[in-house]
């Protein structure tokens, strides 16, 4: 038996004409920037704070936040979209490409796993971080990136479901094999296609 | 998100387990501290609810609605009891 | 009626909204004929469920806001930026159906065999499951003493002030208003800080049992002074409040 219908109940903004090609299947367009994490707010001072790229427990490169913000940054304006359901149209970044991040070190593994502050993670192909695919942000719509978003720093991964784009992230760690990270290990997508709806295993 | 506490989630927790959960003593797997459900910290649509020790912030608890499945991982608590002997 | 609300079943069920009544400007009573309603404790809340035409959903939680053998009431504050409480508070009316199932929870309740003296510490809708409290304590003619110190931000933003403002023995309301203040205000300002808890809370010494529900930053700050006031933890009961 079907729940009974809310007279007048109306919620997210389903997609407009001309939109619909752009709002994967099952996905509403949200108002506002709805904050969803697994835990506080970390807080991570500046002077502190660092990008790695390790291997095997190995750190291969690292850059301090005054090293991460001398490489090239680009401003890109993507869609993205969360497992909740909501999607986000026209989201306006800056960031650096991870292109330019993993291009600094020789490897050949095949997956990643993004590490965050306060224990996040999540994996992803590297093919899926690599051409212009990826991006370690630290500007949403033209000003630093909030905490309560991720700042200083968080992956964005737009063709993915937003949680692919850890927030607070710290590094990566390259991995032979694809193993589950944070939302993978307790029953969500190994790999997070939206556009498949590739919300949980098994889909 | 501002964090929440155990009471939130009464409702979910009575689906998974069948009973009142949120007098239930946990334990947490991690420094070892007892509370109950009530005062655990709660993170709601995170996707999931991500349940932590607040003592240590530690994870106690994860429950996912998977295909309208309950999939429950209680690995960061070392006990819950509902001290209703069973 | 207790026991079968802590052993029973928890499913949803469809409710009918018999009013919809202005508390503030951003806060409405919502009561409701429920069918198989199986009785509830003070403290106690419920879920609701609403769904759009195209099946979507949005569930949230709400504090009962009656004794147990009153109709199941809840009282809901607008959020400006909330999915579900708009629709509560401005759309829904008498005749409306509304899908819920409770009731839940069973550590933040108080039932007069709990005793007391009884110290209740809202912070805006936090009034809402205290308010509960004390109507239930009147209705079962206990004499377990009471006090209520209510934070809001005006005056005008103070529920079921005509209500409270009527308790005699047994039971003292106080109020502290942080944003503005009536001209010749007698009730206290500023945020529910460890001076103000000091005046108003009873003494540790008198063993008494704390519900504080709220903002989480609230509840937060408030327990965080009674811990430093004495008051052990373990009788010190929490429930926070979150947005939309």
């Amino acid at each position: 038996m079907s729940p009974p219908v809310s007279r007048g109940f109306r919620h997210f903004r389903r997609p407009a004409a001309g939109e619909q090609d752009r709002v994967p299947p099952g996905q509403y367009v949200a108002r506002g920037f709805p904050v969803l994490s697994a835990g506080p707010t970390p807080h991570t001072p500046l002077p502190e704070w660092t990008f790695s790229i390790r291997r095997a427990g190995e750190t291969l490169k690292s850059w301090t936040w005054d090293e991460f913000q001398a490489l090239p940054a680009q401003d890109v304006t993507v869609d993205i979209h969360c497992v909740t359901r909501w999607t986000k149209l026209d989201t306006m970044w800056r960031g650096v490409p991870v292109d330019t991040l993993l291009g600094q070190v020789e490897h050949d593994a095949p997956y990643v796993m993004a590490f965050s502050d306060g224990g996040y993670t999540t994996n992803l192909p590297v093919q899926d971080v690599a051409s212009s695919q990826a991006w370690v942000a630290f500007g949403y719509d033209g000003q630093p990136l909030a905490a309560e978003h991720g700042g200083p720093a968080r992956l964005l991964v737009p063709h993915l479901y937003f949680w692919k784009s850890a927030k607070w992230v710290r590094g990566l760690e390259l991995l032979d094999h694809n193993q589950p990270g944070f939302w993978e290990s307790h029953g969500y997508h190994i790999y997070g296609d939206p556009w498949r709806q590739q919300r949980y295993a098994g889909d | 998100m501002v964090a929440l506490d155990g009471n939130s989630i009464g409702g979910l927790l009575f689906e998974v387990f069948g009973t009142e959960m949120t007098a239930a003593q946990t334990i947490c797997a991690t420094c070892g501290s007892a509370a109950p459900v009530a005062e655990t910290v709660v993170y709601l649509r995170a996707p999931g609810t991500v349940v932590r020790c607040r003592t240590c912030g530690s994870v106690l608890m994860v429950i996912a609605q998977i295909r309208g499945v309950h999939c429950v991982d209680l690995g960061g608590m070392a006990a819950l009891d509902t001290g209703q002997g069973g | 009626m207790a026991t079968a609300a802590v052993r029973g079943r928890l499913t949803w069920q469809t409710a009918t909204v018999t009013s919809v009544t202005r508390e503030t400007d951003a806060v409405r009573t919502i009561e409701l004929e429920v069918p198989d309603w199986p009785g509830h404790q003070a403290g106690q809340h419920l879920d609701v469920r609403l769904t759009a035409e195209d099946g979507y959903t949005a569930e949230r939680s709400y504090s009962i806001a009656t004794a147990d053998d009153e109709p199941v009431a809840i009282t809901v504050e607008r959020l400006d930026d909330g999915e579900v409480s708009p629709y509560l508070t401005e759309e829904l009316r008498a005749g409306d159906q509304l899908e819920l199932r409770g009731p839940i929870g069973g550590w933040f309740v108080w039932d007069t065999s709990d005793g007391g003296p009884l110290l209740l510490v809202a912070g805006g809708s936090g009034v809402v499951p205290l308010r509960a409290i004390l109507r239930h304590r009147e209705r079962v003619g206990s004499d377990v003493p009471a006090r209520l110190l209510y934070s809001s931000r005006t005056l005008a933003e103070v529920i079921y002030r005509g209500e409270l403002d009527q308790y005699r023995d047994g039971v003292e309301v106080s109020y502290t208003l942080t944003r503005s203040r009536p001209p010749g205000w007698t009730g206290y300002s500023g945020r529910v800080d460890a001076a103000l808890l000091a005046k108003i809370a009873w003494p540790a010494s008198e063993h008494p049992l704390t519900f504080v529900c709220g903002p989480t930053s609230f509840v937060e700050a408030v327990a965080g002074s009674l811990v430093a006031l004495g008051y052990p933890a373990g009788r010190v009961k929490t429930e926070r409040f979150g947005g939309t």
